[in-house]
């Protein structure tokens, strides 16, 4: 779930018609201070971070007054609030409360449809409060197609026995909640606590939000740079990761760094993982080896090779790897070889220099482990590929092994640099472009870059290889970017052919150990 | 229609001009699902590996006689209107393959098919597949592994993640244990038919003697199937898996969860539940096999059928 910062979810609320208290986003102690003049009176400083328990964790002060105001921001900004440092405050004004109370929605797995949730108490401590008095808390199931009525609301406020003025107003700030869920489709959602002023005025004082990763593309405005359920803000790695994802549609990608700042030799493990239950299964197999996970990546439902190859190299740039592990279910429906061609190119460009294990059961997987056993026979590093018949325990134990006995010391040759001549024929792939050294290919005896292709992309021309299809077409996808011509090419040709596949933001150097 | 079918269902694939849906046109042909309409608007009268080819669903419908069941490869942000298509058009029986299909999108899906009397299956499924019979969905990848992969008997398996789904079902034949069905329910936390309605469909199923069932954290599904058991719904000896014993729980981000749920989604909770209900709850993954296996014996029955 992708989740809103309070003054982004704040922001939607008034747009949909609540009251939120008056006030705005600093990113300095200064600007704090600014903000407490133009409000005047008493505010509070909150922490703008993805995190619950804020104020116990001291990122929610009061101020009286605009020195205050910017003590109390210095305090907060900077702050570590579990994994996340804070950046920004908002100062708002200080409400004068008569009542707290809260309202949240959720997705119901079993109805499939929302369920508003009512509290009569809210505030800090909301899940112990229900707890103690479930009779203070009302729900309802909504209806996707008719949303949620003004008297169904009602009903809810009369269980609780809230009635007039205020049910009048809890009911138009109800259905205002729901229909702001609806809108910006929050897969949860909740205003903690929903307040009564002294005055008689009910608003938002804080709010959570988290919008259904796979329904930000339509919510461009809600400037989320990665659908992703994080508790603290994407790593520049976890970025350049994001782009590879939104840029790819063949199957699925997922990255998440899970380590940072570990030394070399601490038995972090890069994880390449296919599939949801196929890679928590291999990972609960290495952390019950000792390993540790030092980033997840999963390429599954048929990726293409080209993107399996950006999952390695990104895998690979965090430095202090002690090993390389792929791992999913073990018997996977997909062609695995584009899988074995994706992980072999990557491994040449770093110079792949640690132990690998590679579980690439399912379909196609002897010509996979092939692929991959004659592609790194003359890298640095160690290879191992097993097929559907070797379990991920097994695979996670022969990783110790390796490990074990891998001497990190030995200094590793640096990564050739396959950069194609700067005349080289060259036309542009779906994601990336394929470049030619012509020049070498008239030395070679029997260009197995063309039968190489499935596709029927190339075609010889004077000896030379050459399209054989418009560069529209392929630019479009009749290239597939299986990566087969290129691996022929290394092995079989003279090594002239090259397809560069950009990973924008990917750290220059590959760590792999260093 | 259930969620049951075979080599009589009459399929057609939504999608089927595209790159999977031309891969897994000839996946289910070979195989022996009676696929006899493909959909992709604008390209109607073309054939994908002899499937007729219809701009609308409603159009095969009228062109090659009613249909049973409908396979969708779609790109996610387009399978709402695909599924309603398929559901306004008689289908009974959806299968969703895409991933990342928007929730609110499934929830529209899901009231629709209540309303119109379908089920779908997925999204973000592998699909299913009756072993020697007919498949749905791209489970097994092509025709020669599907029919080496599942072998076939009387356990009914089901699963929330679609590498498992192979995976045990491999594992299984391998232990001599053939299988009835095998139901991919789909990874998303809201799918069209979770465990609870795969367990009542195998319960129906005269075919089906017992079942494995993998579920994951998360979501109530497998708590559901303990409750169908305790109330004697569900009757059928089970052996299930939690995945995800080890995984980190993520910081939750808002209390509703936890106010409407209570302790449910968490592997321990699952577990004790499903012990509870009487069903043989398996820590180690690649022990299935061997106390499927045993528990077959316990009944007295063969594990393995020859097609």
């Amino acid at each position: 779930m992708a989740r809103l910062y309070e003054h982004q979810s704040k922001k939607l609320l008034a747009q949909g018609g609540l009251t939120i208290p008056r006030g705005r986003v600093a990113a300095s102690p200064e600007e704090a201070a600014e903000i407490a003049v133009e409000l005047g009176g008493p505010v509070v400083v909150k922490a703008q971070a993805w995190v619950t328990g804020r104020a116990s964790a001291g990122g929610v002060r009061f101020a009286d007054d605009p020195p205050a105001a910017r003590e109390a921001a210095a305090a907060i900004i900077g702050m570590q609030l579990k994994n996340f440092t804070v950046q920004e405050v908002l100062v708002e004004e200080r409400l004068d409360l008569a009542r707290e109370m809260y309202v949240g929605l959720i997705i119901d797995d079993t109805l499939k449809c929302p369920r508003l949730i009512f509290s009569s108490l809210g505030g800090t401590g909301i899940e112990e409060i229900a707890r103690e008095h479930p009779d203070q808390v009302v729900q309802t199931p909504v209806d996707i197609t008719q949303g949620l009525w003004e008297y169904q609301a009602r009903d809810l406020l009369c269980r609780l026995d809230i009635r007039g003025e205020l049910q009048g107003k809890l009911t138009k700030a109800l259905v205002a909640f729901y229909r702001v869920c609806r809108r910006h489709e929050a897969r949860s959602a909740e205003i903690n606590p929903l307040v009564l002023t002294a005055d008689g005025r009910v608003l938002a004082a804080d709010c959570h939000m988290a919008i259904d990763d796979y329904a930000v593309f339509r919510h461009p405005d809600l400037g989320i740079d990665i659908a992703r359920e994080f508790d603290r803000p994407a790593t520049p790695l976890e970025k350049a990761a994001y782009q590879v994802e939104a840029g790819d549609h063949r199957g699925t990608f997922y990255f998440l760094q899970m380590a940072e700042n570990y030394p070399a030799g601490s038995r972090h493990v890069g994880f390449h993982g296919a599939g949801g239950g196929g890679s928590m299964m291999s990972m609960d197999a290495l952390l019950r080896q000792g390993f540790h996970i030092a980033n997840f990546c999963d390429t599954s439902g048929n990726p293409s090779a080209s993107k399996v190859y950006r999952a390695a190299r990104i895998i690979l740039s965090q430095p202090n790897l002690d090993a390389y592990f792929a791992s999913g279910s073990g018997v996977a429906s997909q062609e695995q070889y584009h899988s074995a061609r994706g992980l072999v190119k990557a491994f040449r460009e770093v110079n792949l220099s640690l132990p690998a294990v590679i579980r690439i059961g399912g379909n196609s997987e002897r010509q996979a482990m092939e692929i991959l056993a004659a592609g790194t026979a003359d890298l640095p590093g160690r290879v191992e590929a097993f097929g559907r018949d070797t379990s991920a325990v097994h695979c996670a134990g022969r990783l110790v092994e390796l490990v074990d006995g891998w001497d990190y010391q030995a200094a590793p040759p640096p990564p050739p640099a396959p950069r194609p001549p700067e005349d080289a024929y060259s036309f542009d792939t779906i994601t990336g472009s394929l470049h030619i050294d012509h020049a070498a290919c008239l030395a070679c005896a029997n260009q197995p870059c063309v039968a190489a292709c499935p596709a029927g992309v190339l075609r010889l021309e004077d000896g030379r290889p050459v399209l054989a299809l418009s560069p529209a077409d392929v630019r479009r996808g009749r290239c597939t970017e299986c990566l087969a011509c290129e691996l022929a090419c290394q092995f079989e040709g003279r090594g002239a052919l090259f397809i560069e596949l950009p990973i924008p933001g990917l750290p220059a150097s590959p760590g792999q150990g260093e | 229609m259930s969620l049951l079918f075979d080599e009589k269902t009459k399929v057609v694939i939504q999608g089927i001009t595209g790159r999977e849906g031309q891969a897994r046109a000839l996946l289910m042909k070979e195989y022996g699902t009676n696929v006899v309409a493909g959909v992709t608007p604008g390209r109607a009268g073309q054939n994908v590996h002899g499937v007729p080819v219809f701009d609308t669903v409603q159009e095969a419908v009228d062109q090659v006689g009613p249909l049973e069941a409908s396979v969708i490869f779609i790109p996610a942000a387009l399978c709402k209107a695909a599924a309603f298509e398929a559901i306004d058009a008689g289908v009974k029986l959806l299968v969703i393959v895409p991933d990342r299909v928007p929730l609110y999108d499934v929830l529209e899906i899901a009231a629709h098919a209540q309303a119109k009397g379908a089920r779908f299956v997925g999204p973000n499924t592998l699909g299913m597949i009756t072993p020697g019979r007919a498949v749905l969905g791209m489970i097994g990848g092509r025709a020669a592994s599907a029919r080496d992969w599942f072998k076939v008997g009387p356990v009914g398996v089901a699963s929330r993640s679609g590498g498992m789904t192979t995976a045990v079902s491999y594992y299984l034949g391998r232990a001599g244990v053939g299988l009835s069905r095998v139901i991919h329910v789909g990874g998303d936390s809201v799918v069209g038919s979770p465990h609870p309605d795969v367990m009542l469909a195998l319960e129906a199923d005269p075919g089906t003697k017992a079942v494995v069932m993998l579920g994951e954290i998360g979501t109530t599904q497998e708590e559901r199937v303990a409750e169908l058991r305790e109330t004697g719904r569900f009757t059928k000896p089970l052996v299930a898996w939690i995945g995800g014993a080890a995984a980190k729980s993520g910081t939750r981000f808002s209390h509703a969860g936890a106010i409407v749920e209570g302790g449910r989604g968490s592997w321990d909770g699952k577990v004790a539940r499903l012990q509870e209900a009487g069903a043989r709850v398996v820590e180690n993954f690649d022990d299935i096999p061997q106390v499927t296996s045993q528990l077959l014996a316990e009944m007295g029955i063969k594990g393995q059928v020859n097609p």
